[in-house]
């Protein structure tokens, strides 16, 4: 709670700076529509004005600049409309009960939740089971891990719709899947990292006290390796869940979804509805919040009751 | 004379290391009997932790043999003939005390009471009854040794193996837990060895001091104390005390050249 003071002063200083763009970067579009209601303009014509500098045009035509706050297709939405525009398509029509209606944005993130706890689930797998090889072997340390590192280099975007297509060709009717599988595919690869990470933590003398009891093998993986790697798991499911997030939104771009916070993004995109992006974008920010702090909350209470000093 | 707990015979060890090899056995010959308190005393580098990771089966000679109740290090170790105390104490940090007392015993399938039970007896010995459900941190760091001590107790071995256990810990810590040591040594009559660089530190808590030297590692001097077995802190001032110190710290200045 210490630092409630410090985020929030962040926060006001993030608003006001989005607040005061506002001003230059919807000043064309004010103008325009200033024009079209039959207001004088400095210069006349939206052609001319394109080689005049915003702040110019600003200082010309300042009376016009508070338009720019109240646009209806804003080139950068305010705060107050983005947070209007998020409550009409979530609070509001919760409120009339129709929470889950097509239109409203509990609906779409509903469906990206989905397919990111299932990405979440399949890619945090993964992850362990590939971790406990690598510490294993000597053969899957040399061989799985370049493949892990090599995977996350090639851009995600790039990778998408060929797993769209790919599970398409294979009769998968499902639209969530091949979503989870991207969403997998970003996931994994900070699970495995710090898996690894944490079932080597164990110290050469807490691994030969074992060996000095005659423990075996599976007794040693239980009794030290797992649970010493638990701090390092909680932290790389923070970044994995955020990743999964990441993911399923950007299986949605590509795909011709209709459902999800990243077709509401793209759709937001090419119908010219700024204030649409803008509050799916801050859906889905708002939805990581939720998830991450979700696990921080278990996070800290495991270690609790594991004894770990906080 | 009953056959010796230990014996090592014409014991060598050499790493292997980037910079040619490292000779940190080389042709140790000992016994140690039941019952004893055998104290491995030298500079480091001297062998005397691998000497003790040898004869519990945490490293491989290259030469030699060395025997524990008659049987290999390897087959001894896996009849868990010994307990084994590491420099730090090592304990999980989430498991509690008594949680950390009963690692052994959960691996060596004991029943649940018999668990219970000796975790609650070896407590007592090491004077930490009360702070079974505390945690490693919420505990000092002598207590945590005496906690990994009672972890090496927990179960049937004869023979305790110490690798500095007091080492990181300050000097009045230290004297009251040798003194803790010698009574339990006197309570259980367990065969006890002991590595440290400390000369008082040796001479007080052993009935048999292995002195020991560097490159390559062996052993210089074997001193059988005359000091009696019950014995106070107060015996440190004593003639017979400062003799055998004169002793051990003689060996040590002869067998180390100062290059």
């Amino acid at each position: 709670m210490r630092n409630v003071v410090p985020v929030l002063t962040v926060l006001a200083m993030l608003v006001a700076f989005w607040w005061a763009a506002v001003a230059p970067m919807n000043m064309r579009a004010a103008l325009d529509v200033a024009e079209r209601a039959g207001s004088t303009v400095i210069p006349t014509g939206s052609v001319e004005r394109r080689s005049v500098p915003v702040l110019k045009l600003m200082l010309d035509n300042h009376q016009h600049i508070a338009s720019g706050y109240s646009l209806k297709r804003p080139r950068l939405p305010t705060p107050s409309q983005v947070g209007a525009e998020l409550w009409k398509t979530t609070g509001a029509m919760a409120i009339k009960g129709r929470a889950f209606s097509k239109r409203s944005l509990i609906h779409h993130s509903w469906i990206t939740l989905q397919s990111t706890l299932w990405g979440f689930l399949l890619g945090t797998t993964l992850g362990i089971l590939g971790a406990i090889a690598i510490v294993y072997s000597r053969v899957a340390n040399m061989s799985l891990m370049p493949w892990a590192v090599i995977s996350q280099t090639i851009p995600i975007v790039a990778l998408a719709p060929m797993i769209i297509v790919l599970s398409n060709q294979l009769g998968i009717q499902e639209r969530g899947v091949p979503k989870a599988i991207i969403a997998a595919y970003l996931c994994y690869f900070p699970v495995l990292v710090s898996m690894v990470k944490g079932l080597r933590s164990p110290a050469a003398s807490e691994l030969d006290l074992l060996k000095t009891y005659g423990a075996g093998g599976l007794q040693s993986f239980f009794k030290l390796r797992l649970p010493a790697s638990v701090p390092f798991l909680f932290t790389s499911l923070k970044v994995g869940i955020a990743a999964a997030l990441v993911g399923t939104i950007v299986g949605e771009l590509p795909t011709g979804a209709i459902s999800g916070l990243g077709a509401r993004i793209l759709i937001g995109d090419q119908f010219g509805t700024p204030l649409a992006i803008w509050s799916a974008l801050f859906a889905a920010a708002i939805l990581a919040g939720v998830l991450v702090t979700l696990l921080d909350i278990m996070q800290r209470i495991t270690l609790h009751k594991m004894g770990f000093r906080a | 004379m009953h056959e010796p707990v230990i014996q090592a015979r014409d014991l060598s060890l050499t790493f292997k290391t980037n910079d040619g090899p490292v000779h940190a056995l080389s042709n140790v010959n000992l016994d140690i009997h039941q019952g004893e308190f055998v104290s491995f005393i030298g500079p480091s580098g001297c062998g005397k932790t691998t000497l003790l990771r040898v004869i519990a089966d945490l490293e491989s000679p290259t030469g030699g043999v060395v025997t524990v109740n008659g049987l290999t290090a390897e087959q001894a170790r896996l009849k868990r003939a010994y307990g084994y105390v590491f420099q730090a104490a090592g304990l999980y940090p989430w498991r509690t005390i008594g949680g950390n007392i009963r690692l052994p015993l959960e691996i060596m399938g004991y029943s649940k009471v018999e668990k219970k039970a000796r975790v609650a007896s070896t407590l007592e010995l090491v004077e930490l009854a009360g702070f079974e459900k505390k945690f490693p941190w919420q505990l000092s760091g002598g207590m945590q040794q005496r906690a990994s001590i009672a972890r090496a107790l927990a179960f049937d071995a004869d023979i305790l193996l110490m690798d500095e256990p007091f080492g990181a810990l300050d000097e009045i810590v230290r004297d009251h837990l040798n003194e803790q040591l010698l009574s339990l040594w006197s309570k259980t009559g367990k065969t006890i060895a002991f590595v440290t660089h400390s000369i008082p530190e040796a001479v007080f808590l052993s009935s048999k001091i292995v002195v020991m030297s560097p490159r390559p590692g062996r052993i210089t001097d074997v001193i059988d104390s005359p000091l009696p077995q019950d014995r106070a802190l107060e015996i440190r001032d004593t003639p017979e005390f400062l003799e055998i110190a004169h002793r051990v710290r003689e060996g040590l200045r002869a067998g180390h050249s100062y290059d």
